[in-house]
């Protein structure tokens, strides 16, 4: 598939905006306010920056994007309007979760009420995107099932490690929980990612050349039925990262793993070290996620290619 | 609306295209004359980039592949039109967030709503026959539209009121019909033929179906055909052993 970069940006730092915002939701429902005023309000607009930019950068690549309102219409059937509805809908509860935890003397009980529903609603919109692309039969290697999980892990591994850099930032990187759960989740989505491509590598064919044009057996292509290429071939036959596969998948595995050494570092180191130890963790998980999501496209075939010379997908 | 109608009661109309491929001659006449149709009536303007240039490109509905068959004797080269099959669960439709793509209750027609359609482009890769094309200038998706517009055209003559496709052919593979009503002209020659559907697996139900290709035949009006290989061989007859002995002395 065609790895659109407006989709990547849009998958990618939306899904950090979201595991961040998760992750303040829980931090409000289970310590009351935040501990500082600048810390919260700067984690707030760094969460919802992620996800506002994410989610406009998506109407990049649409023909007609001031026509983007109609996609909050068809939710009972498709999962993209899904995701649009509750992406819109989550601002309301972080909105007021972030004014209530900023703010000093808020009630508690309706602090965790709120920072609970944004957490969930937080990563319902995550599994939403993902179910975009796992509900596509077309597409074997997005029907996997790890594919909303690694969704999943992803957008909390990448909040995580931006949560580990405000609070380091703000002189607050040992907070044993947040260095617990930002290793962990470094980990989780390291291990997903490489069960998920150890699972797209041995998938065995079902469908062939035979069985799209219904010939059955040996069919050959002998004859395209267009002199160059067409949107089927540029958008669906997507083939340039296959080869640099490997290689990028390492580059994805080697940047998780640095990240997670520099939140260890930062997280022993609690001095003026831990805050550029951290915000590089950020830089680094971020190169990963975004590596990671290109190969999710390149690496995905579309069974339409079986009518353009693939002979099984 | 992109959740489905209901297409299970009985009698249910399910337009669609019966695609012969024993006599398909892959002219390009259907696509031709698809583009001609639709880039002036529904799905206009159906859009060509760089049409005379090194690399043109362009949104065309309906797509003539060549694909070949079976080994030594029985391989065969076969032309293969590919457009939308309008299926009786088609994920493009569902899929779609604005209620663009659309499943006609009335006759199973699929069509995209140009009005409405963002160009999110999600349709195509829901579709597994590659049959929704973007058009990159016009920013929304096109598709074959079973020709909405000439089907039901009271303007136009009787005769002409079917998918240009089908009207431009011009050794009759291409059939349309009410694929839903048993006794129709359409479903009687898919149950004669063994017409079948791509994909079935798939579970999408294409309407669409295409006829087999006959099997080879090694007689013409009960005449048997001779092999190749013994043509020019001669019986053995004294005339025509002088003549091989005259033939090779000349050679």
């Amino acid at each position: 598939m065609h790895p659109a970069y407006s989709v990547i940006l849009f998958t990618t730092a939306s899904g950090a905006g979201y595991g961040l915002l998760a992750l303040l939701g829980l931090t409000g429902a289970s310590h009351g306010s935040a501990s500082d005023f600048w810390f919260g309000a700067v984690s707030m607009l760094v969460a919802l920056g992620l996800i506002t930019a994410g989610l406009l950068s998506s109407t990049f690549h649409l023909g007609h994007p001031e026509r983007a309102w109609r996609a909050f219409s068809q939710w009972r059937s498709s999962w993209l309007s899904r995701e649009g509805v509750l992406a819109v809908a989550t601002y309301v509860p972080a909105c007021l979760f972030g004014l209530l935890w900023v703010l000093p003397g808020s009630n508690e009980t309706l602090l965790a009420v709120l920072g609970i529903i944004t957490a969930i609603l937080a990563m319902v919109t995550v599994i939403c995107t993902a179910m975009i692309y796992a509900s596509l039969a077309t597409i074997r290697a997005w029907r996997h099932w790890l594919v909303v999980p690694v969704y999943v892990i992803f957008s909390i591994a990448t909040g995580a490690v931006l949560l580990f850099a405000l609070a380091s930032v703000f002189g607050r990187s040992g907070i044993p929980a947040l260095g617990v759960i930002t290793i962990v989740a470094l980990v989780l989505a390291g291990i997903a990612k490489l069960v998920y491509w150890i699972g797209i590598d041995n998938m065995k064919p079902i469908y062939t050349m035979g069985d799209a044009t219904g010939l059955g057996g040996d069919v050959r292509q002998w004859e395209l039925p267009h002199t160059s290429e067409n949107y089927i071939q540029s958008e669906m036959g997507f083939r340039v990262a296959r080869k640099h596969a490997r290689k990028l998948r390492m580059i994805v595995g080697a940047c998780l793993l640095a990240a997670l050494v520099l939140v260890w570092a930062a997280f022993g180191f609690e001095g003026d070290a831990a805050p550029v130890f951290a915000v590089l963790a950020v830089l680094l998980v971020s190169v990963a996620a975004v590596v990671e999501r290109w190969l999710f496209f390149a690496q995905a075939r579309h069974v339409v290619s079986l009518f353009y010379g693939e002979q099984s997908v | 609306m992109t959740t489905l109608p209901d297409t299970t009661k009985p009698g249910q109309k399910k337009l669609g295209l019966v695609i012969d491929l024993d006599t398909c001659v892959g002219c390009q006449a259907c696509a031709v004359s698809c583009k001609e149709w639709n880039t002036q009536g529904y799905s206009a303007p159906l859009t060509d980039l760089e049409p005379y240039g090194p690399d043109p490109a362009g949104a065309w509905l309906n797509r003539i592949h060549g694909y070949e068959t079976g080994e030594g004797d029985n391989a065969r080269g076969l032309h293969f039109p590919r457009s939308c099959l309008h299926c009786e669960t088609p994920a493009c439709v569902t899929v779609c967030p604005t209620g663009a793509s659309y499943k006609r209750e009335e006759d199973g027609i699929v069509l995209v709503n140009p009005d409405t359609c963002i160009g999110c482009k999600l349709c195509s890769w829901a579709c597994p026959y590659g049959a929704r094309e973007y058009d990159q200038d016009d920013g929304v998706m096109k598709k074959c539209t079973l020709c909405v517009d000439r089907i039901y055209n009271e303007n136009l003559e009787p005769e002409d009121r079917q998918p240009a496709c089908v009207r431009a052919c011009p050794t009759g593979a291409r059939h349309f019909g009410d694929l839903g009503d048993e006794n129709s002209d359409v479903s009687k020659l898919v149950k004669a033929r063994g017409g079948f559907d791509l994909l079935p697996q798939m579970d999408y139900k294409p309407v669409n179906k295409y006829l087999p290709p006959r099997p080879r035949r090694d007689t013409a009006g009960g005449v048997k055909s001779t092999p190749l290989e013994t043509v020019g061989k001669g019986d053995g007859s004294l005339a025509e052993r002088v003549f091989s002995w005259i033939d090779e002395v000349l050679s």
